[in-house]
């Protein structure tokens, strides 16, 4: 229990981080930039909101059959190919909030400080804590998305005892299985996980306030 | 505000906000990038120790099954035994048989343990598979509601069954799944000469412990392999109306894939699977799994070559 719930947590984190580098690179360049290009982004990480897991665990496992494109990795059925399809699914989300938060941040602050003559890096941490509420709420919403989604877990993990098994893939299993107490078991660990998670983010939250 | 926490993380005190927030904004910054540090550590750890003690263990064999011996437990059984002696590690995919056969064909799997004769016969024949071993039978049985509306217990095989249940109108749950539980299903329609459809017939596309208790909850008959109907009873509302025929013979082989060439894969570790379950210790597991939970063994071994 503690390895699947470990396994959750880590893959769906770790795919949160990675996403966030992607989320947050595109949402400043569609909030700042000043290619017309960005809308086109914008419109894919709104578009991708609605993606369906097992679209994207279908798209992974296919790549990373043996006899798909790049069979030669190896890398199916393992957490990392998991943490890739939950990147996948969770950037669109992360993104998309996170242009909303950057947007929710006075247009004209910028300009003020820069008037004020703070000085760059100072002028960039303000912003940086104005957004940073904003920013963490996307996250949360992404973590979220990755650590509920099963559809993607079970296709590029194979939901694999001690390996791959998440506590989504878990509750499938055990609800195959007949055995239902175990697997409100594992869903209550879920809900657990998340409440501990948005507790979290509280918290964090009221710190930057 | 001043709780044990805020002390800590900025040492509260009646100062006007903005001014605490100045005194205190290196500290904190210091205290949040070393929090980032160590959860960033931690997951680093996870994900590492997830994926490197899941290599060191040798070479994963990749198992495609049916989703029978997964719900039954027996995998959880054989799967760690094998790998205790091998030194092999297995990735378990329980699919139904036509899927399993499918990855076979692909090269996606490395051996099989699957249970449809005919279509195993089909796959043999197209040359992708290197042997096939007889593991392991039990029975289909069928199962009906309680009262039995259409009248099916007593008759003496599978066929004449089917047909009474057609003839009833009683609803029947179907796989639906190309899974060998299905196939047997429809060989044994076939034998009946009609082909299933209307509202009578459903379609779970599921696999079978759901397509049990979808049956169960909608009080209908459906096929089942009696290994999976033993593991579910106690959840279950339905009664066995037709075991231990003939054509309810319900038998599992393995199959080795032949590997494709230029591709991944782990011919060894698919032989020695496929050694280990026809072996006495493989075959003993399977003789007494189950007698401690279900009173008998959910599963009756008879290895002997094939082809």
């Amino acid at each position: 229990m503690l390895q699947i719930a470990s396994l959750s947590v880590g893959v769906s984190l770790a795919a949160t981080l990675v996403a966030a580098v992607f989320a947050l690179g595109g949402a400043l360049w569609i909030v700042y930039g000043r290619s017309r290009l960005r809308y086109v982004l914008l419109v894919i990480f709104n578009a991708g909101l609605g993606l369906p897991p097992v679209a994207v665990g279908l798209a992974v496992a296919f790549t990373f059959w043996r006899s798909g494109p790049l069979g030669m990795l190896d890398i199916l059925y393992t957490p990392a190919a998991m943490m890739l399809a939950q990147t996948i699914i969770v950037t669109p989300l992360f993104g998309s909030l996170a242009v909303i938060a950057l947007r929710a941040v006075d247009p004209t602050l910028r300009d003020q400080l820069a008037a004020l003559g703070v000085p760059a890096r100072t002028r960039l941490r303000l912003l940086a804590r104005e957004t940073a509420p904003g920013i963490l709420a996307s996250a949360l919403a992404g973590f979220g998305r990755a650590v509920a989604e099963v559809g993607a877990a079970q296709m590029t993990g194979g939901n694999i005892e001690g390996q791959t098994r998440v506590l989504t893939t878990a509750t499938m299993l055990a609800v195959g299985r007949g055995e239902f107490s175990v697997a409100f078991g594992y869903v209550a660990v879920l809900l657990g996980i998340m409440t501990i998670a948005t507790g979290a983010a509280f918290v964090l939250q009221r710190r930057w306030q | 505000m001043c709780g044990w926490f805020w002390t800590r993380v900025r040492g509260c005190s009646e100062a006007p906000r903005h001014e605490q927030e100045h005194r205190a904004k290196s500290g904190r910054d210091g205290a949040a990038s070393a929090w980032g540090a160590r959860a960033f550590a931690f997951l680093v750890a996870v994900l590492l120790g997830s994926t490197l003690s899941a290599s060191a263990a040798g070479p994963a064999v990749i198992l495609a099954t049916t989703t029978s011996t997964q719900d039954t437990g027996l995998l959880d059984v054989l799967v760690p035994a094998f790998e205790r002696a091998s030194g092999y590690q297995v990735k378990t995919i329980a699919v139904g048989t036509g899927a399993a056969l499918a990855m076979g064909e692909r090269g996606d799997a490395d051996v099989l343990l699957v249970h449809a004769p005919s279509a195993e016969e089909a796959y043999m024949a197209k040359g992708r598979g290197l042997a096939r071993w007889l593991v392991m039978h039990n029975g289909f049985i069928i199962v009906g509601p309680a009262g039995d509306p259409a009248k099916v217990a007593g008759v003496g095989n599978a066929v004449d069954a089917f047909k009474r249940i057609a003839a009833s109108g009683a609803t029947f749950i179907s796989r639906g799944d190309d899974s060998g539980t299905n196939s047997k299903e429809l060989e044994i329609w076939r034998a009946v000469g009609i082909t299933p459809q209307g509202a009578w017939y459903v379609k779970t596309g599921s696999g079978m412990a759901d397509t049990l208790h979808v049956a169960s909850q909608k009080a209908a008959y459906t096929l089942t392999d009696d290994g999976t109907f033993l593991s579910q009873r106690a959840t279950l509302s339905l009664v066995p109306v037709l075991q231990g025929v003939p054509d309810l013979l319900n038998v599992y082989h393995v199959i080795l894939v032949k590997p494709l060439p230029g591709r991944v894969g782990n011919l060894a570790g698919g032989r020695a699977f496929a050694d280990y379950v026809v072996s006495p210790t493989g075959q003993r597991v399977i003789a007494t799994f189950g007698q401690d939970k279900y009173g008998r063994p959910l599963f009756t071994p008879d290895a002997k070559p094939v082809h």
